[in-house]
């Protein structure tokens, strides 16, 4: 691996930095990983195999949210506190504001609140509002634990010692923001008593459902997107060791990017009850979207300009371009998705569950991978154990998604096909049923990919505690390069 | 990564502060959710009163939290869209008013079961028993969790009050009588015995028995008196929305 042999770590730790704290993230980052995995292969399976519903607590209606909420919030979230924690510091070179305490409470606050959740969704506790589920008091939870968050990433970018403000930042300072704004606005309720778990939603009918889907759109374009483009901008140079390919792009990108998203919330009601005005702006804003997301990818992937080679010898930076790929295919098929005449076939289907896939496992989950395999032999100070294994890994995962996505597809627009299917006498083809027979294989080759990107998933995991177990290199100076 | 020289002068002042990225940040991304969310809130035209909406019976409210509890809303969905083999295979396309008093909406985001909106008296008491303990003896080729439990557990009514008092507070307009005739009418509608007074208060809604368990109010009696009331308000037969021509 001479690639990366060029590519040295510092020993010892570096002064003022609070790398413990990131260390943790990173560990939380794996573990619920590997959990948010295991539980969307169960519910996947639960779907092709409905007699494994045992019981009140295992059925896929309490367990779809311990996945999605697992994934989004347990994976996505520690992975973008862990890279954020770690790239404010590094760019404004200085450690985080407020002293490891409040990193500390931010730790275990943020992971009581995915213990706090989790377990309630398995008892029924849910405010049924799709990715905002958590009810009342643990959103008020979540409140505390965000304001810190905010507290310790802006008092570090204040305290910077360099003159600007690097833009990895920029893009995770607007997802902090959005996020806080998202989550109090959307949890408006009145619980029933201070005791009780069940409140009520301030909102009802299609103000609810605008609120929600305000909230739920931007969840994904502001946590799922923002913040990992946040990951992109410091990963993707530092691995390429290029860098970034047009500063005049992220700039254009970043604001078109946040003024953009906020509108395109309405795309999940077309043709509802929702007032169609409400609706064509939706439309008209997720088509307009299109155009900063891809600036993104261009300025991710062009990046490795004079550096295409190390594509092939590197495993870790594939993981790094491939999601910015995958994030500018997730971002082509939603606009496209988002057109009435499209989204009548498309909505209520299978065909939605692949696009967030390809956009979750793709482009999420890839690049959190990358910045975990570039971050481990940094914050521990050893080299990764095995780049053989992330080689295995980018390949399990790869092949998941290629099953996943296009099971999905295939199952989705037929789904919608046979919904509107009418036959020579005019009258509706299929019956429903007819509709769910159909899905049986592809439910069955979707939880098969599910256990392929588990696997990968287990192998990271394994390959990160073996990196671990390795005794720190003597030396001032080792390299990230594998030596087993 | 850039080199500051190069740097439009404009955008360098914005990246070099903190308080600037922050506040303008945060007024870039406000505009489009408010520019779609206030006037939808202000706007009489976001949804049009319709004759026959009434706030949901106690014991279909109790029912409607059960939907909610077991994520029904994940493979259900509440929302028929104006196609001709929508309208065909479910009923009318949703109207809003329909769920001007759902806190939360259930439209949903999936079929991965057939919409609901308007289910309410398409199937009796009995199949919907029959179909929620063993979606399989009725659809076999159903991929839904069986929910005999439901049967087995009883329902929580001692609360109803705390309930109705939160769903007045966002504002269904529960009366001062719904409120204190609210356990009277569970049992009533959960029996079918002496449901005058209900039917009264809550015209159109569907009594027991339910789950067919004398002297027993389970929670499979509330969702089935739930499901049983869906889309079936508003009669679209004579619809006139009211505030048009």
């Amino acid at each position: 691996m001479s690639t990366l042999d060029a590519h040295p770590v510092r020993a010892g730790s570096i002064p003022h930095y609070n790398e413990a704290v990131v260390r943790r993230f990173t560990l939380a980052t794996i573990a619920w990983g590997l959990f948010g995995f295991a539980a969307g292969t169960w519910i996947a399976t639960q779907l092709a195999f409905p007699l494994l519903n045992f019981n009140e607590f295992s059925t896929f209606g309490r367990l779809r949210p311990v996945h999605t909420s697992a994934v989004i919030l347990g994976f996505g979230g520690n992975a973008l506190i862990a890279t954020s924690l770690y790239v404010v510091q590094r760019t404004c070179q200085v450690g985080l504001w407020g002293g490891p305490r409040l990193a500390n409470f931010l730790f275990w606050g943020y992971q009581a609140f995915l213990l706090l959740i989790l377990s309630g969704y398995v008892l029924g506790v849910t405010q049924s509002r799709e990715y905002a589920e958590p009810e009342w008091y643990a959103d008020l939870w979540l409140v505390v634990v965000w304001v810190t968050y905010m507290a310790i990433f802006v008092g570090t970018l204040v305290r910077r010692r360099e003159p600007h403000i690097y833009v990895a930042n920029w893009f995770y300072l607007a997802f902090i923001i959005t996020v806080a704004v998202l989550h109090i606005v959307n949890n408006f309720a009145v619980p029933i008593s201070l005791t009780s778990t069940k409140s009520y939603s301030a909102f009802s009918g299609p103000q609810d459902a605008l609120v929600q889907w305000w909230y739920g759109h931007n969840m994904v374009g502001f946590f799922l997107t923002a913040g990992f483009i946040g990951i992109m901008y410091y990963f993707v140079p530092k691995q390429a060791e290029r860098p970034i390919y047009s500063y005049r792009l992220s700039i254009v990108h970043f604001w078109a990017l946040i003024f953009l998203y906020i509108w395109a919330g309405p795309h999940h009601l077309h043709y509802t009850a929702l007032p169609d005005w409400a609706q064509t702006l939706g439309m008209a804003f997720s088509i307009m979207l299109w155009m900063p997301s891809w600036g993104g990818m261009i300025n991710g992937i062009m990046t490795l300009s004079g550096a295409w080679g190390k594509l092939r010898t590197d495993p870790i930076l594939r993981f790094l371009v491939v999601a910015v790929a995958f994030y500018g295919m997730a971002t082509f098929e939603g606009p496209l998705m988002a057109l009435k005449a499209v989204n009548s076939l498309s909505h209520y289907t299978d065909w939605t569950v692949g696009h967030v896939h390809s956009g979750a496992l793709g482009w999420v989950a890839f690049i959190a991978f990358g910045a975990i395999y570039y971050m481990v032999p940094r914050l521990w100070r050893r080299p990764l154990w095995s780049l053989r294994l992330v080689e295995w890994h980018f390949w399990f995962a790869a092949i998941a998604i290629v099953l996943y996505i296009t099971a999905m597809w295939v199952s989705g627009i037929a789904q919608g096909l046979m919904w509107r299917a009418y036959d020579q006498f005019g009258f509706l083809q299929y019956s429903f049923a007819d509709s769910v027979a159909m899905l049986h294989p592809y439910y069955v080759i979707r939880a098969f990919a599910g256990v392929l990107y588990l696997t990968g998933g287990i192998l990271m995991a394994v390959n990160v505690a073996m990196t671990l177990r390795q005794p720190i290199p003597t030396g001032a100076r080792i390299t990230a390069a594998a030596t087993a | 990564m850039a080199t500051p020289s190069l740097a439009p002068k404009g955008h360098a002042i914005i990246e070099r502060s903190t308080a600037l990225l922050f506040m303008f940040t945060l007024m870039v991304m406000s505009i489009g959710g408010l520019v779609e969310l206030v006037p939808l809130f202000k706007l009489e035209t976001t949804i049009a009163p319709v004759k026959g909406m009434r706030p949901y019976t106690p014991l279909e409210q109790l029912g409607r939290n059960i939907y909610t509890r077991e994520g029904c809303y994940l493979c259900h969905s509440q929302m028929i869209r104006p196609f001709r083999d929508e309208v065909e295979r479910y009923g009318h396309y949703s109207i809003a008013a329909e769920s001007m008093y759902d806190h939360p909406f259930l439209w949903g985001s999936k079929r991965t079961g057939p919409d609901l909106a308007r289910v309410g008296s398409k199937y009796s008491n009995a199949w919907h028993l029959a179909h929620l303990e063993d979606p399989r003896s009725v659809v076999p080729v159903s991929i839904m969790p069986a929910y005999a439990f439901l049967k087995d557990k009883e329902l929580r009514t001692d609360d109803i009050d705390l309930h109705l008092a939160a769903l007045t507070k966002v504002g269904v307009p529960y009366t001062a009588e719904m409120r204190a005739k609210a356990l009277e009418d569970i049992k009533a509608q959960a029996s079918g015995e002496n449901a005058d007074a209900l039917l009264a208060r809550y015209p159109k809604a569907k009594v027991g028995p339910f789950a067919g368990q004398p002297g027993r109010i389970t929670e499979m009696d509330a969702l089935i008196a739930y499901l049983q009331i869906l889309g079936t308000l508003v009669d679209f037969s004579d619809v006139r929305l009211e505030g048009k021509d």
